[in-house]
């Protein structure tokens, strides 16, 4: 590794003492200390309440106090300084993803502040828990467009599940006891917390009580037995169910559950794309992907369906495809803990509002074991025509250039299956869904509903570093990369070991392969004149290696996956490669197209 | 689907900011307000805000249960008009010769059963309560002697077959327990 320049000794020192750290990031039953302190010194005591251990974030003047407490509690609670306040909030959600926990991100004022927005937007859409603080100008100076300040929660407000500005040290116990409450409880998602400085420089007399509920807010529905009922009379007497499963399994820990259901049932089941691990790819029951890139069977089949049951899924539009035509034949049951998005959609003619895993264990008890072999001999033939015609072709490539599926492949077949993948945004990212293979639950990391590109590097060094002991692949293109790339500076200052792949097309792939289908080829600035990635990312002391040649791959793989710490693996793959199959816009999901 | 008049009333706890985070529900799906009134309800710590919007009623219900899942929102319900009783309120501010000519101004207010609230020498501010169609009534007979100044308050609605909120709050403080 390369050693870095002209840093002063207790820098030095800090980073190694980080490095070694690193493999021992267990959580520490930490009691927070209670009595007379100073706002910030609370917030710091309360996050340790919470059990917070790791945190992100970027100081700033009006968060300067909160710092200046961190400073004295460095063993239980560690905060990892991102080089973006972007970067922090996304690692945030890659550890919060990656381990199920709340992620923790601190920020400044103003643009501090503003930064995180793209991340909170995105842990909003996709549901994951995180809980943003962010330090405020003093509260005599708010409205007055003082140095720094921005109306954070107004900006937050319409992305945020909930959010609070603390005025006064006294209020930053509650605040931050129901921040964490409301961020992991019933739906999770992401709240933020704004404490003006002179809140932080206050005294409280600090007594921990953790937040337990308010009747504004039920996070946990009741589950309805009749809706059960009536949900497992539809599903005995289908003949030709079909489920689709989403975040939900993962998020209310229903994977197993999820799997007795299915097993029981004998009922085929297709993901979305964040629902993806939650079942293991090889169990035969799971038929593949759903939506506008997913696989050909599920697509086509959820049109030929009698009962559909979407379990913790919202039928996206990149599911669903044009809604008027979509699974009409079918009779739909929709498992869902949040009520507004039952028949937001897709109507739902029996709707079982509650947690998955409350509702699924009910169910079991209650549907009759039955195989559909038939009608899983339909996904199969049409799994076998989507083989022939997409996959062979992407993933044993005769072309003279790499395909973006060969290289995912092979990092699978050396892999084994066990690693965390995170991903970027487009068509690296549907490949990644595609063909990667998992075994674990939590084990892909994906912008989903928000379509981030960057959020890559971030959240895969935020998931390195909840799952320190898990091999994590990074898989990013040539443009999401350099939306964040800075944040190879947060890898190398705390030594985190992620191995990183961008598969270069030199374009914009995605807009791209639209351009070439919907817009005449006319490639309007989605062409990419690249630096040199290997010189950029060696200067962060990252072991590089670029491969062009097919006959490279294998060995270039073999070096990445067992080399210790973090690892740059470019691979050079042909530029106009498509994505297929692919629902178009507008189209419905059974005018899938294989090519 | 057909759009017709909607009354969502709203009901939150009494928190700075709460009246954004419902309003973004609708400004998120270009819905237009057509009137907001924003008071207490009969429970301590609990406010109640009344919107009328127009939209098909599919609409209105995806927008009420946006409404309920915001952390601070207790409840939110909406009624068409002939399941509410409700009134505004407008004051006109006319000038006070008009109707000390004893002319056609007085003869109108009379006829829209309508109050005089402040006599001062320059100005008369009279008031009249009723639904739009009434309060814009007088608005149009009274213009042509002069309108000074003119404001209607948002619509506020009491529902006909609501639960009462008590028993409502009630409800939901016991799950709590």
């Amino acid at each position: 590794m390369l050693e870095p320049f002209h840093v002063p000794p207790k820098v030095v020192l800090q980073m190694n003492f980080k490095m070694n750290k690193m493999e021992t990031l267990e959580v520490k039953n930490t009691m927070p200390k209670l009595g007379l302190m100073t706002g910030s010194q609370a917030v710091v005591q309360a996050l340790i309440a919470e059990g917070v251990d790791l945190m992100f974030g970027y100081p700033g003047g009006a968060i300067m106090p909160v710092y200046d407490a961190l400073y004295d509690v460095e063993e239980e609670l560690k905060h990892v300084l991102a080089r973006h306040e972007q970067g922090a909030v996304h690692a945030a959600q890659g550890y919060a993803r990656a381990t199920g926990k709340v992620g923790v991100c601190l920020a400044t004022s103003g643009p501090g502040a503003t930064n995180l927005i793209t991340g909170i937007a995105d842990a909003q859409i996709d549901s994951t828990p995180l809980v943003c603080i962010t330090g405020q100008v003093a509260s005599h100076l708010l409205g007055t467009d003082a140095f720094q300040e921005t109306d954070v929660v107004g900006i937050s407000m319409p992305v945020t599940k909930w959010n609070f500005q603390v005025t006064r040290a006294e209020e930053i116990p509650m605040a931050i006891a129901k921040a964490f409450y409301i961020a992991r409880s019933g739906k999770p998602g992401p709240v933020l917390v704004d404490i003006t400085k002179d809140a932080q420089f206050g005294e409280v007399d600090f007594n921990y009580v953790p937040f337990t509920g308010m009747r504004s807010y039920q996070p946990k529905p009741k589950l309805d037995l009749d809706s059960v009922k009536a949900a497992a009379n539809l599903i005995n007497s289908a003949k030709r169910p079909f489920i689709l499963f989403g975040q939900g399994i993962i998020l209310s820990d229903a994977e197993k559950e999820f799997k007795a259901f299915i097993e029981k049932t004998g009922i085929p089941s297709a993901w979305t794309i964040l629902g993806l691990s939650a079942l293991e790819s090889d169990h035969y029951l799971n038929v593949g992907m759903l939506g506008m890139h997913g696989n050909y069977a599920p697509n086509k089949l959820t049109n030929e369906c009698d009962v559909l049951i979407a379990v913790g899924m919202r039928f996206d539009d990149r599911i669903t495809g044009d809604l008027s035509r979509y699974a009409k034949q079918a009779k739909i049951i929709h498992i869902e803990i949040d009520p507004s998005e039952v028949s937001k959609n897709v109507h739902a003619d029996i709707p079982v509002i509650a947690d998955a895993k409350e509702a699924l264990l009910e169910l079991s008890k209650i549907v009759d074991e039955k195989t559909h072999t038939e009608w899983l001999e339909k996904f199969s033939a049409l799994e076998k025509e989507e083989y022939e015609v997409v996959i062979e072709n992407e993933l044993f490539p005769s072309t003279e250039k790499l395909t973006m599926g060969e290289v995912i492949n092979e990092i699978n077949v050396q892999s084994d299956h066990n690693n965390i993948v995170v991903t970027d945004v487009g068509q690296h990212q549907m490949m990644s869904c595609r063909y990667f293979k998992f075994k674990q639950t939590k084990s892909m990391i994906t912008s989903g509903g928000l379509g981030t590109m960057g959020f890559c590097l971030p959240a895969a060094i935020g998931a390195k570093m909840g799952q320190p002991n898990k091999q994590v692949v990074a898989v990013i293109g040539d443009g999401g990369f350099q939306m964040t790339l800075q944040e190879l500076g947060t890898m190398f200052q705390y030594g985190v070991d992620v191995k990183i792949v961008v598969l270069n097309n030199e374009f914009l792939g995605m807009v791209r392969q639209w351009q070439e289908m919907f817009f005449e080829k006319r490639y309007a600035s989605t062409i990419m004149i690249n630096p040199d990635f290997q010189t950029i990312v060696s200067g962060y002391g990252i072991t590089t290696k670029k491969v062009v040649k097919r006959e490279e791959l294998a060995d270039a793989v073999k070096e990445m996956l067992s080399h210790k710490g973090a690892y740059f693996l470019e691979a050079a793959v042909g530029q106009e490669n498509n994505v297929f199959p692919m629902v178009p816009t507008g189209a419905s999901v059974s005018e899938i197209r294989l090519k | 689907m057909k759009k017709e008049r909607y009354t969502i009333s709203v009901f939150t706890e009494d928190i700075v900011g709460i009246l954004n985070r419902v309003t973004i529900i609708f400004t998120r799906r270009k819905i237009n307000i057509e009137s907001i009134a924003a008071s207490e309800s009969e429970i301590p710590n609990i406010h109640r805000y009344t919107l009328v919007i127009s939209e098909a009623e599919d609409m209105v219900k995806k927008v009420v249960l946006q409404l309920e899942k915001q952390v601070e929102v207790v409840k939110a319900v909406y009624h068409k008009d002939s399941e509410v009783v409700y009134q505004e309120i407008a004051l006109y501010k006319v000038p006070t010769e008009v109707l000390l000519s004893g002319g056609e101004a007085e003869k109108i207010v009379r006829a829209h059963h309508a109050r005089v609230l402040s006599v001062e020498p320059a100005f008369t501010v009279i008031e009249k309560t009723g639904h739009k169609a009434e309060t814009q009534a007088l608005f149009d007979e009274l213009e042509p002697y002069g309108m000074l100044e003119f404001v209607r308050s948002g619509r506020v609605a009491i529902t006909k077959p609501m639960k009462t909120l008590k028993s409502i709050v009630e409800e939901l403080e016991n799950i709590q327990d």
